[in-house]
């Protein structure tokens, strides 16, 4: 009897387990930790309640390096998931591995599913889309560069706490303002290459490389050792010699610098907003990045950092299809509002920008409409709609070696740039190479 | 008569040691193999495409400057965490040695932190010194200290050598206990009742005794600061600033498993390779000379 039912039992669960597998599995590797984690897994599970075909399964792999890393070993070794984050830094990489990956594209229109890349902002669909004006990976989660202040600080060194400084010019008068009152540390910034580089050069409209920042060809150079920019990083170091600016790390270390009021300006991420409004005990708020008011044209708009989805080749077409139906769950722009207005992404989409204004969310949280209108603020030129460098990783982790030898004193401006142009040409070459 | 034990099969040896040689080549002599094969190759990320390059790996390496500097900050680290970490250590053994009462509770809590992974050695020292958020940074700057390696070179190579010091301080410890331990009582007593001070009495008995266990560790910690102590650096300066704390074995790491260049990086591990040997061969045919068996 108890092995008959003991039987019974076994039986009943290889069928429920076959029944389970009936549905289709699609694994999402991402790099969301934390609040980020909880808002991925609510997705996914909201997707899942709303068809019973596929199941998507959303699995943390560590930091953005991490993930993709885990996704490229995965991929060689046979075993890759159906989708997996990728930040904007290693979009060349994932674009020149062709048979590695199913454009998004192709996906959506073998699946049938609609997608239009002109719904999203103009440099959000530049970023991820090919010369041919086909998109390869499905933007989801975008951020741009602000300026953050302490309105406190600015007070006490009589300055007027609603006027943040709007060129580099007034930045470098209020430093030393801030630093006379007794704010020791006036500056700080978080991602020095993405901030100081990248999106300064979009912003001054002048390229960071040849060829369209490289999405015109392979054969891309770097060339951000103008005279502009060695102006703009020795007017860093400068301050980093009088103690002014102080430097905290490659990524967003400076924003603990900033919470808690050591240093009152601050260049980071719109994502940063949350921690600073967790932790900050003063009165602060957003604007965007300075420029330099003698550069013609300037500002011209903000480049976006954060990351899209890419879809790992050699899948089942079933799998692709529900591929589709997730992406065209995630394009509709409740979800795409709900997802900015819960993380301090900005809104890819226009339909998800009017939805927000028109819910009032920008009436009642003004700095979270900054980088929106940082990235809209002119149609972007060759210059400024993104970047594609092969190996960017490298080619990241270079200038902020050379950056870091400014701020540290121990190479001028010119030279650190001279020879971080160099140096990335020749990661830039390797690249070439390797995918010719 | 003899008084070895010795096989009389022909074969029964091979089989006792084949477990043993099928580790070591499963896991040293063929990874070793694949990086000088890898090393000749242009790849790119996903492996879709590979070129044999024949050395262009290796010109590309001697043509960057910043690879040549890192053998210096090599060096330099290399050597402060080798001689820190054998120094202290012996100190630590020798007073753990002459304690009486609670000894096993000393001697415990000293090889604790071998036990400790060195990206976890490597956070947790990272969040003492962060330079905005770290406990002992707020009371440097209390005593008007400015800590922040970020801006401050020599404090990045302080802090690395400090965390991988600190890692592999237990283990040299343990050597050098058990090497205190198997001196004769006599002969220290014998020299104490000719006068000789406690100081004498180290370094004319001890320290000469010892020094089978220092050579030793010695090569042993040259190779963990050579190789080992990527995850101290991944976890706290990640070769900053600049590239002030980037050593060989963490370029190595950075450029094959986070930016996906393994030509590059195999072509790294192969001349790291070589220079350990190197140095391990200079080091049993010249300091050994001046080991005392």
């Amino acid at each position: 009897m108890t092995r008959k039912s003991l039987l019974a039992a076994l039986i009943a669960s290889a069928f429920a387990a076959t029944g389970a597998q009936a549905q289709t599995e699609i694994q999402w590797w991402h790099s969301m930790g934390g609040a980020l984690g909880d808002k991925v897994n609510q997705l996914a599970s909201k997707f899942n309640a709303s068809q019973s075909a596929y199941k998507i399964v959303p699995s943390y792999k560590g930091s953005y390096p991490e993930s993709m890393t885990a996704a490229i070993a995965a991929y060689r070794a046979g075993n890759a998931p159906h989708i997996v984050q990728v930040f904007e830094v290693g979009t060349a990489t994932m674009m020149s591995a062709k048979g590695a990956i199913v454009p998004v594209y192709k996906l959506m229109k073998d699946a049938d599913e609609p997608f239009n890349p002109k719904a999203y902002l103009g440099p959000v669909s530049g970023y991820y889309t090919d010369s041919k004006g086909n998109m390869l990976s499905f933007p989801f989660n975008s951020s741009t560069a602000i300026f953050y202040w302490n309105k406190d600080a600015f007070k006490k060194a009589g300055l007027d706490p609603d006027k943040p400084p709007r060129t580099w010019k007034e930045f470098v008068a209020d430093a030393e303002k801030l630093h006379a009152s007794g704010q020791k540390c006036a500056y700080t910034t978080t991602w020095p290459s993405w901030v100081h580089i990248e999106n300064f050069s979009a912003w001054h409209n002048v390229p960071i490389g040849t060829k369209e920042n490289g999405m015109g060809g392979l054969d891309t150079e770097f060339k951000f050792n103008t005279p502009l920019h060695v102006r703009h990083i020795a007017m860093l170091g400068d301050l980093a010699k009088r103690g002014m600016f102080v430097y905290a790390g490659r990524t967003n270390q400076g924003g603990a610098k900033f919470t808690s009021g050591e240093c009152a300006m601050m260049t980071e991420s719109t994502g940063g907003q949350a921690n600073v409004r967790r932790g900050a005990k003063f009165d602060w708020a957003v604007t965007q990045i300075p420029y330099w008011d003698d550069v013609k044209g300037a500002p011209q708009n903000a480049i976006i950092g954060g990351a899209s989805l890419w879809v790992m080749g050699g899948k089942t077409n079933n799998a692709y299809k529900g591929v589709a139906k997730f992406f065209a769950f995630l394009s509709r722009p409740e979800i795409q509002y709900e997802w900015h207005r819960d993380t301090g992404y900005v809104p890819i989409t226009y339909a998800a920008y009017d939805l927000a204004k028109k819910d009032g969310f920008y009436q009642r949280n003004p700095g979270a409409e900054v980088a929106v209108k940082m990235l809209t603020n002119k149609p972007p030129t060759p210059n400024s709609k993104g970047l594609r460098f092969g190996n960017f990783v490298q080619g990241r982790g270079i200038i902020e070696e050379e950056l870091e030898a400014v701020f540290t004193g121990k190479k001028d401006a010119k030279t650190a740039l001279d020879e971080a142009v160099k140096r990335g040409n020749e990661v830039l070459r390797k690249f070439q190479a390797a995918n010719k | 008569m003899e008084k070895r034990v010795v096989f009389r099969s022909a074969w029964l040896p091979y089989v006792l040691v084949a477990p043993q040689i099928a580790i070591t080549v499963i896991f040293f002599f063929w990874p070793a193999a694949q990086a000088v094969y890898y090393s000749f190759l242009l790849q790119d990320a996903f492996g879709l495409k590979s070129q044999f390059v024949w050395f262009q790996n290796f010109v590309d390496l001697l043509r960057d400057t910043n690879y040549l500097s890192s053998f210096r900050t090599t060096a330099v680290f290399s050597f402060l965490v080798a001689a820190s970490g054998i120094a202290i250590s012996l100190l630590l053994a020798t007073m753990a040695n002459a304690v009486v009462r609670g000894a096993l509770v000393y001697k415990t809590l000293l090889i604790w932190p071998y036990a400790v992974a060195p990206a976890i050695a490597g956070i947790l020292w990272a969040f003492l010194f962060a330079p905005s958020i770290g406990i002992v940074t707020y009371y440097l700057k209390w005593i008007g200290l400015d800590w922040n390696w970020m801006m401050h070179s020599p404090q990045a190579m302080l802090l690395v050598v400090v965390a991988s010091t600190w890692k592999q301080i237990s283990y040299n410890f343990l050597f050098f206990l058990a090497g205190l331990q198997s001196i004769p009582k006599s002969l220290i007593e014998a020299a104490a009742i000719d006068g000789a001070g406690p100081f004498r009495r180290f370094w004319t008995i001890v320290f000469p005794l010892l020094s089978p266990t220092t050579f030793f560790l010695l090569v042993i910690n040259i190779v963990y600061a050579f190789f080992d102590t990527f995850g101290v650096i991944d976890a706290t300066t990640q070769g900053g600033p600049g590239n002030a704390t980037e050593i060989l074995v963490y370029k190595v790491y950075y450029d094959g498993v986070k930016a996906a260049d393994l030509g590059g990086s195999s072509a790294q591990s192969v001349i790291l390779m070589f220079i350990v040997i190197s140095l391990t061969v200079v080091q049993f045919r010249f300091v050994e000379r001046k080991v005392q068996y």
